[in-house]
C-alpha cells in the first residue's frame, strides 16, 4: 500500500472508504465480460447464470448479519438504503405512527433524509449522546410514544468509530413495537451482527466500506414480522417491488465476496487492528501532552482513533503531514466554517474539536505504516506547537478561556 | 485544498516566530482571532527610537495559510515606520500568498493584528487618542 511521499500518501482514512480486496475484483471480473447477462432476463443461460450470481452474493451479504436472503434488498450503497428505510416505512405506516427517534451524530444522510420527513409532517426526536458518544438508554425510553414507528441509530459512528448499543435499542423498540434501523455502513466486518439477537428490523450496509466495490450497497427488510415499506425509485419492480432497477451482477458478487471475506477474517483482522490501534494510542499519550481521545475507547471499532491535539489547528497540521492521508475535524477542511458536528455533539469544545484528526487504519495497514504515521504526526504536532500562542499560553501556567476573544 | 508555493514555503520555513516580552515599552503585541473559530495569531513588534519597527515577531494558530499570513507580515513590517505599516492591506497579503477565497479571511486576520500590536504599542506611549481611533 502507500509510500512515504506526497503522491502515495500512507493511507490512513479507512472510514471513508477502503481499497477494494483483489480477492473482491477477481470474483467480479467475469462479470463483465464474459457472463453479462441481464439478470432479470428469465429467457436465455446468459439470465440464469448472472441471476444465480447475483442471488449467491445476496446469500453471502445476509449470512454476515445473520438474515435470510430473502430479506436483502440491493442499492446503490448506504446512502440510498438509508433514505429507502426512512422515506420507505414513514411513508408506509403515515397514517398510524408518525414519529421517528433518531440521534445528533447520525449520518448527515441520515439527519437529512429526517429534516425532509419534518417537512412532510412526520415528529422527529434527535436524541443527544452522552460525552463518550454513545446515546443514553433512558432517554431512549423516554421519547417513545406509541406514535414512535421507527427508531434509527447508527452501529458504528463514521468520525468517532464508536459502536452503539444495539442489542439494547433492539429491546427496547421491539417492546413498543417499533421498527429499529440502523445504519452499519461502518460495521459490517468489525464487529458481530445479528438481526436476530439485535432485534434489528431493518439495516443499511455500503460495499466500499467493507472493500467491496463503491456503488453497490443493501437493505436488510425482515420479513417475520413484516416490515412494509414503500418504494422509492419505481420501475420494473425488481428486488421484491422495493427497488427498482437492473442490478449489476459484477457489484453483487462484488458485495457478496467482500461479505465472506470479513466473515472468515473479522475475528483475526479486529485482534491485529486493536494491536495497532493501542500502540498508535498509546504512543501519542506518552509522546505528546494534552492529547485527547474523542470517543469512548473501550465501545470502539479497533479501526477507529479520533484524537485532538490540543493547541494546533488541525488543517494545519494536516499541511504538515501531506505523506499522510487522514481527515481533520476542523472547519477549514469542509464547506462550513463550523468544526465537526459529531464532535461538538460530545461536548468537544470548539477549540479542541479544531485540534482533531481521525485516523482510520484498516485490513492493509501495516505496523511500519503504523509506526511512521506516529512518529511524523509527533514530529509536527511538536513543531506546531512550538509556532502556537496557545500552547505558550498554556505553558505559562495562562487559562484561555480568561481571555476575551473576538468575535469571528 | 492546494496551496499556493509561497503559502508552503512560509508554513515550511516560517520566519521570525517567537515571543518578545511583552512588558517591555518598545515592544507592541497585537493578539487577534479566537481559539473557538480555529484561528488566533500573535504579532509583536519592537519599535526603535526613530519610530522604525526594528523587529517582529509571530506565533500562530491556525491552518497553513494563516501560519503564512502572520510569518509574511513579520517580513514586511521590519524596516517600515508604524505609519507605513498600518498601510498594509489584506489585499496585498492574499495576493502575494494567492490565497483562494476561502483564505481570505486568514489575510484580514493578518492586517488586524499588526493593527493591533501598533495600537499597543502606542497605547503604552500614551498615544490614546490614535489607539482609540484604531
Amino acid at each position: 500500500m502507500g509510500g512515504n511521499s506526497q503522491e502515495n500518501p500512507v493511507y490512513l482514512d479507512y472510514q471513508a472508504t477502503t481499497p477494494t480486496d483483489p480477492r473482491v475484483v477477481d470474483a467480479m471480473m467475469p462479470y463483465f465480460t464474459q457472463k453479462f447477462g441481464n439478470p432479470h432476463s428469465r429467457n436465455h443461460a446468459y439470465g440464469w447464470e448472472a441471476e444465480e450470481a447475483v442471488e449467491e452474493g445476496r446469500r453471502q451479504v445476509a449470512d454476515i448479519i445473520g438474515a435470510n436472503s430473502k430479506e436483502i434488498i440491493f442499492t446503490s450503497g448506504a446512502t440510498e438504503s438509508n433514505n429507502l428505510a426512512l422515506k420507505g416505512v414513514a411513508q408506509f405506516y403515515k397514517s398510524k405512527r408518525n414519529h421517528i427517534i433518531t440521534c445528533v451524530t447520525e449520518h448527515k444522510c441520515v439527519l437529512d433524509t429526517c429534516r425532509h420527513l419534518e417537512q412532510d409532517g412526520f415528529d422527529v426526536t434527535y436524541l443527544p449522546v452522552q460525552e463518550n458518544g454513545l446515546i443514553n438508554l433512558d432517554e431512549l425510553k423516554a421519547a417513545m410514544t406509541d406514535k414512535t414507528v421507527l427508531v434509527s441509530i447508527m452501529a458504528v459512528n463514521n468520525e468517532i468509530g464508536v459502536i452503539q448499543p444495539l442489542k439494547e435499542i433492539g429491546a427496547i423498540c421491539r417492546e413498543n413495537k417499533t421498527f429499529f434501523h440502523t445504519d452499519a455502513a461502518q460495521a459490517v466486518g468489525k464487529i458481530e451482527l445479528d438481526v436476530e439477537e439485535m432485534n434489528i428490523d431493518l439495516m443499511s450496509i455500503s460495499g466500499h466500506k467493507i472493500y467491496g466495490p463503491m456503488g453497490i450497497g443493501a437493505l436488510y427488510v425482515r420479513r417475520r414480522p413484516r416490515v412494509r415499506i414503500i418504494a422509492q425509485i419505481n420501475g420494473g419492480g425488481q428486488e421484491r417491488g422495493m427497488r427498482s432497477g437492473t442490478l449489476s451482477p459484477a457489484l453483487c458478487v462484488g458485495l457478496g465476496e467482500a461479505c465472506k471475506i470479513a466473515k472468515e477474517e473479522m475475528a483475526s483482522e479486529a485482534e491485529r487492528l486493536h494491536e495497532l490501534q493501542m500502540h498508535m494510542w498509546t504512543r501519542f499519550q506518552e509522546e505528546l501532552p494534552e492529547v485527547y481521545l474523542n470517543g469512548d475507547l473501550e465501545k470502539r471499532i479497533p479501526g477507529n482513533l479520533n484524537v485532538s491535539y490540543a493547541f494546533v489547528e488541525g488543517e494545519g497540521l494536516m499541511m504538515g503531514i501531506k505523506d499522510l492521508a487522514v481527515s481533520s475535524g476542523s472547519a477549514c477542511t469542509s464547506a462550513s466554517l463550523e468544526p465537526s458536528y459529531v464532535l461538538r455533539a460530545l461536548g468537544v469544545e470548539e477549540e479542541l474539536a479544531h485540534t482533531s484528526l481521525r485516523l482510520g487504519i484498516g485490513r492493509f495497514t501495516t505496523k511500519e505504516e503504523v509506526d511512521y504515521a506516529t512518529d511524523r504526526i509527533i514530529k509536527e504536532v511538536q513543531r506546531l506547537r512550538e509556532m502556537s500562542p496557545l500552547f505558550e499560553m498554556a505553558q505559562q501556567g495562562i487559562d484561555i478561556k480568561s481571555i476575551q476573544w473576538a468575535e469571528h | 485544498m492546494s496551496y499556493s508555493e509561497k503559502v508552503v514555503d512560509h508554513y515550511e520555513n516560517p520566519r521570525n516566530v517567537g515571543s518578545m516580552d511583552n512588558e517591555a515599552g518598545e515592544v507592541g503585541t497585537g493578539l487577534v482571532g479566537a481559539p473557538a473559530c480555529g484561528d488566533v495569531m500573535r504579532l509583536q513588534i519592537k519599535v526603535g527610537e526613530n519610530g522604525i519597527i526594528e523587529d517582529a515577531k509571530f506565533k500562530t494558530f491556525g491552518c497553513g495559510s494563516a501560519i503564512a499570513s502572520s510569518s509574511l507580515v513579520t517580513e514586511w513590517v521590519k524596516g517600515k515606520t508604524l505609519e507605513e505599516a498600518s498601510n498594509i492591506k489584506n489585499t496585498d497579503i492574499a495576493e502575494e500568498l494567492a490565497l483562494p477565497p476561502v483564505k481570505i479571511h486568514c489575510s484580514v486576520l493578518a492586517e488586524d493584528a499588526i493593527k493591533a500590536a501598533i495600537s499597543d504599542y502606542k497605547l503604552k506611549h500614551g498615544d490614546a487618542k490614535t489607539s482609540e481611533a484604531s
